[in-house]
C-alpha cells in the first residue's frame, strides 16, 4: 500500500501491518547510524555546494582563481627567506622551494579542511535552523572543494618539480608516488574528522573556537613542514612519531623528492588514526546534528 | 467561484481523506531557560551520569508548562507537551496559537530541525519545510544559481529543478533578473524567488510557517492559490502556520489550536480560529450596572451573534441589547448606543426613537428591554466599541461617555470584502461596509473628447 511514497525514502523503513512509514522520528538515534543512504540522496546538493564554494570564493576579485596559486607561492617565498636564509634550517639537501612547497601544499589541505569544517554548525546555524538535509553534506562539500583547490596547488608543485627535475639531478622520484592518493585521502579524513568533532563541540562550548585558531598554527610546528624529520634528535623524533600528519608529509616528500623518512608502520599508524578520528567524528556529529539548534 | 471552492474541498476530502500520512504521538520538547553555557557542563555531566544508571533525564522532570507571562520556577520549560494528532493525505492543516505557544517548535520537530525530548513522529513520503523564505540563498550568486542551490537544499534533484525551471522563474516573476546576483534584488523579490522554488517542490508534506508576511498582496494571493492547488489537484498535504485568519479559513480544512505547548483544540478551522480569538481578543460582551439617576437607570447591556453559538466574524449578524428602568413618568426620552471604531471614531448612532415618528411620547415607570440588530456583512474585520446614551430631549445627557461600554472584535473568515481591512491604513476608520448598489459603465476612450492642455 502507498508504494509511490516509498520512492522518496529518507530513513529506514519500518513496516507495521500494511502501513509503510518512510520517516520515523524518535528522541534518540543510535550513535553509529550514519545516514549514508540519505547522503547519497542529497548528492546533487553536495555538488552544488562544492560549486558554490568555488564560484563564490573569488567573486568580485580581479585575480580570481590565481589566488589559489599565489597563497602557496607567497608562503613558500616567506619560508625560504625566514627559515631557509635567516634561520638556516637545512632542507635535507633538497631545493628549498620544492622542500617547502611540498609541505605547504599538503599541510594547507589539512589545515583548510580542519578549520573550515570546524565551523560547520556555527556558520550555518541560520540555514540549519530553517530546513533539514543531512548536515554532513556541508563539511563534505568543504572537503571536496578543498580537494579541488589542493589539485590546483599540486599542479603548481608539479610544474616547479618538473623544472628542478630537468635542471638538477638531486631529485629521485620513486614508486612511493603511487601512495599519493591514499595520503591525500588520509589528510582529508583527518581534516574532516577533527573538523566535525570540533564543530560539534563548539555548538555548546565556544571556547574551542579559540583553541582551533592557534591550535592549527602550533600543530604546523609539530609537523615537519619547515624542517626535515632527519634533523631531529632521537628523543624529539620519538615524540613527533605520534603526529599522524608527520608520516604523510614525509612520505609525500620522499615519493617526489627522494629524501625523507618513510616507514610502513608509521603510515599504518596514520591510517588507523585517521579512520578512528573519522568514525568518532561522524558519531559525535550525528549526535549533535539532532539537537544543536537548541544550544547554538 | 465562491460556491465552487467548498465543492472542490469536499471532493478532495472524499478522494484523499482516507490515508494517514503524518502521525504525531505524545510529542514533547524541553528547552532550557536562561543562558546556555553557564553550568551546561555540570548539567551535561549529571545527565550523562543519569543515563549511565539508566535513569531519566533529571532536568526533564522539573520542567513546567510554558507560560511566558509567568515567572519561571524552573530552569527548564516544556515548549511542547504531549501533543498528538494525525494528518490525512491531501489535508491542509492550520496551526494557530499565540506567540510562544509552540507552533514553530512543532514544525521544527516535524521538519527534523531539532529532535523531540519524548514522543515521536511517523510520516509517509518526503517532508519539506518552507519555514522562512530565502533559506540558503547566497547573495553573490545569480538567481539561476540560487534556484538550483535552493532546490537542492530543499531536497530536489538537479534534473527535477531543470524540468521545473521555467515554471519557477515564471511564478516568481523575475524573468528579467535571472542572471543577476541576488544581492541586487529587493527583499520582496527574494521572497518571491524563494517561495517559487518551494512551490514547485511538490513534497508529500509541505510545511509553511508564516512566510507570506513580506510579500505584496498579489503575490500572497498567488501563493495561497498555489497551496490550494497542491492540496486539491495533487493531493499533497500542507501544514500551515499563520496569524492571518482569513487566509487560514479560506485555505485549511482543519485547525489545531496550541496553547502553552499543548493542544487546546483540534477540529474545524473556523472553530479553531473562534477558540483562539475567544482566548486572545479583548472583548467585553456583557455589562451590568445599574448606572443612572432617580429618573432612569441602565441595568445591563450586551452584544452577541444572533445565531446560537455564533462566531464573531463579519458574516454574522450581531444583536446589541440593553435593559433600562424608567422610574418616573417622563416625556421625550431618547435612548440608544454609539458604535465606535477601535480607534475611537464614532461610526454610527442608533437611537430608541429612530423608528417612532412621535418623539414627545410620555413613558410611565416601567422596564424597557431593547434590541438592535447589526446586519451581517455590515462591518469590516476589526475592533469596535459600543457605549450607551440616555437622556431627555433638550437636556444634557444623563449618562456620561463610556456608559455600559461593550468591546468586541470581528474576524473575516469568509474572505468577502477583506480589502476593507487590508487596504485600510492602520488607524483608518473606513470600517463600515454598507451594501450600496453600485453601477459601472465601461466605454472606450475614443467615445470622449480628450482635451490636452
Amino acid at each position: 500500500m502507498n508504494q509511490d511514497a516509498t520512492d522518496h525514502q529518507t530513513s529506514p523503513t519500518i513496516s507495521s501491518g500494511d502501513d509503510v512509514w518512510t520517516l520515523v522520528i524518535t528522541p534518540h538515534r543510535p550513535l553509529l547510524e550514519i545516514p549514508l543512504r540519505e547522503l547519497w540522496e542529497y548528492r546533487d546538493l553536495l555538488w552544488m555546494l562544492v560549486q558554490r564554494e568555488i564560484v563564490t570564493a573569488y567573486k568580485q576579485t580581479i585575480l580570481g582563481p590565481i589566488w589559489y596559486l599565489l597563497q602557496p607561492l607567497m608562503t613558500m617565498l616567506v619560508f625560504i627567506v625566514v627559515f631557509g636564509n635567516i634561520a638556516q634550517i637545512p632542507t635535507d639537501g633538497l631545493p628549498p622551494a620544492l622542500f617547502y612547497l611540498a609541505g605547504i601544499v599538503m599541510w594547507n589541505y589539512f589545515a583548510e579542511a580542519f578549520s573550515r569544517t570546524s565551523t560547520t554548525f556555527t556558520m550555518n546555524a541560520d540555514l540549519f535552523g530553517k530546513v533539514y538535509f543531512p548536515r554532513l553534506v556541508v563539511p563534505l562539500a568543504l572537503v571536496v572543494s578543498g580537494l579541488l583547490k589542493f589539485l590546483v596547488q599540486l599542479s603548481l608543485f608539479l610544474i616547479i618539480f618538473t623544472y628542478f627535475l630537468l635542471s638538477t639531478d638531486r631529485l629521485h622520484p620513486n614508486l612511493w608516488i603511487l601512495t599519493i592518493p591514499f595520503l591525500v585521502l588520509m589528510m582529508a579524513a583527518l581534516g574532516l574528522g577533527f573538523g566535525v568533532i570540533f564543530s560539534s563541540m563548539t555548538t555548546k562550548y565556544r571556547d574551542l573556537t579559540f583553541v582551533i585558531q592557534f591550535g592549527v598554527q602550533l600543530l604546523m610546528y609539530a609537523t615537519p613542514i619547515i624542517y626535515p624529520m632527519s634533523l631531529l634528535s632521537p628523543r624529539l623524533k620519538q615524540i613527533l612519531w605520534w603526529n599522524p600528519i608527520a608520516h604523510l608529509i614525509e612520505t609525500f616528500r620522499f615519493a617526489f623528492l627522494g629524501e625523507g623518512e618513510v616507514s610502513l608502520l608509521g603510515l599504518s599508524y596514520s591510517a588507523g588514526f585517521a579512520i578512528i578520528v573519522l568514525i568518532t567524528g561522524m558519531m559525535i556529529f550525528n549526535h549533535t546534528e539532532r539537537s544543536f539548534m537548541d544550544t547554538v | 467561484m465562491n460556491g465552487f471552492g467548498p465543492v472542490c474541498r469536499a471532493l478532495s476530502h472524499f478522494i484523499f481523506m482516507s490515508k494517514t500520512i503524518l502521525e504525531v504521538r505524545d510529542l514533547s520538547k524541553l528547552y532550557r531557560l536562561g543562558e546556555v553555557g553557564t553550568g551546561t557542563l555540570s548539567h551535561d555531566l549529571n545527565r550523562w551520569w543519569a543515563r549511565v544508571r539508566g535513569k531519566d533525564d533529571p532536568y526533564a522532570i522539573v520542567g513546567q508548562a510554558n507560560r511566558r507571562d509567568q515567572k519561571a520556577e524552573s530552569a527548564y520549560i516544556w515548549a511542547l507537551k504531549d501533543v498528538s494528532f494525525d494528518v490525512r493525505e491531501g489535508e491542509i492543516l492550520g496551526i494557530i496559537g499565540a506567540n510562544g505557544s509552540g507552533k514553530s517548535t512543532l514544525l521544527k520537530l516535524i521538519s527534523r530541525i531539532t529532535s523531540p525530548t519524548t514522543g515521536g513522529i511517523r510520516a509517509k513520503g518526503h517532508i519539506a519545510s518552507l519555514l522562512e523564505v530565502g533559506t540558503g540563498m547566497h547573495l553573490d550568486m545569480t538567481a539561476r544559481e540560487n534556484i538550483y542551490l535552493n532546490g537542492a537544499i530543499l531536497g530536489m534533484k538537479r534534473h527535477e529543478i531543470t524540468r521545473r525551471f521555467a515554471d519557477i522563474v515564471d511564478f516568481s516573476g523575475c524573468q528579467m533578473y535571472v542572471d543577476t546576483p541576488v544581492k541586487r534584488f529587493s527583499s520582496g523579490m527574494r521572497v518571491r524567488l524563494g517561495f517559487a522554488v518551494a512551490a514547485f517542490l511538490e513534497p508529500e508534506i509541505l510545511i509553511v510557517d508564516e512566510v507570506l508576511a513580506v510579500a505584496d498582496v498579489s503575490f500572497q494571493r498567488q501563493c495561497l492559490g498555489r497551496m490550494q492547488d497542491l492540496s486539491n489537484r495533487s493531493g499533497r498535504t500542507v501544514l500551515l502556520v499563520s496569524h492571518n485568519s482569513t487566509a487560514l479559513a479560506s485555505l485549511c480544512h482543519r485547525g489545531i489550536l496550541l496553547k502553552q505547548g499543548q493542544t487546546a483544540f483540534d477540529g474545524s478551522i473556523t472553530e479553531a480560529i473562534h477558540h483562539y480569538s475567544e482566548a486572545t481578543t479583548r472583548r467585553r460582551v456583557h455589562w451590568s450596572g445599574p448606572i443612572g439617576n432617580d429618573d432612569f437607570q441602565l441595568v445591563e447591556t450586551w452584544i452577541r451573534p444572533v445565531e446560537e453559538n455564533g462566531i464573531w466574524e463579519t458574516g454574522t449578524a450581531l444583536e446589541v441589547g440593553a435593559v433600562l428602568d424608567v422610574q418616573r413618568t417622563v416625556d421625550s426620552l431618547y435612548f440608544g448606543f454609539r458604535l465606535l471604531s477601535g480607534y475611537g471614531t464614532e461610526l454610527a448612532l442608533a437611537l430608541y426613537d429612530d423608528a417612532d415618528s412621535e418623539i414627545n411620547q410620555t413613558i410611565h415607570p416601567c422596564r424597557i428591554s431593547q434590541r438592535w440588530i447589526i446586519p451581517a456583512n455590515m462591518l469590516a474585520a476589526g475592533q469596535y466599541r459600543i457605549d450607551f446614551t440616555l437622556g431627555l430631549e433638550n437636556r444634557s445627557p444623563t449618562l456620561g461617555e463610556s456608559s455600559g461600554e461593550l468591546l468586541f472584535e470581528l474576524e473575516n473568515l469568509t474572505g468577502h470584502g477583506r480589502q476593507y481591512h487590508q487596504q485600510g491604513v492602520r488607524g483608518s476608520d473606513s470600517l463600515l461596509r454598507p451594501n450600496w448598489v453600485s453601477d459601472r459603465r465601461v466605454t472606450t476612450i475614443q467615445d470622449h473628447n480628450i482635451v490636452i492642455f
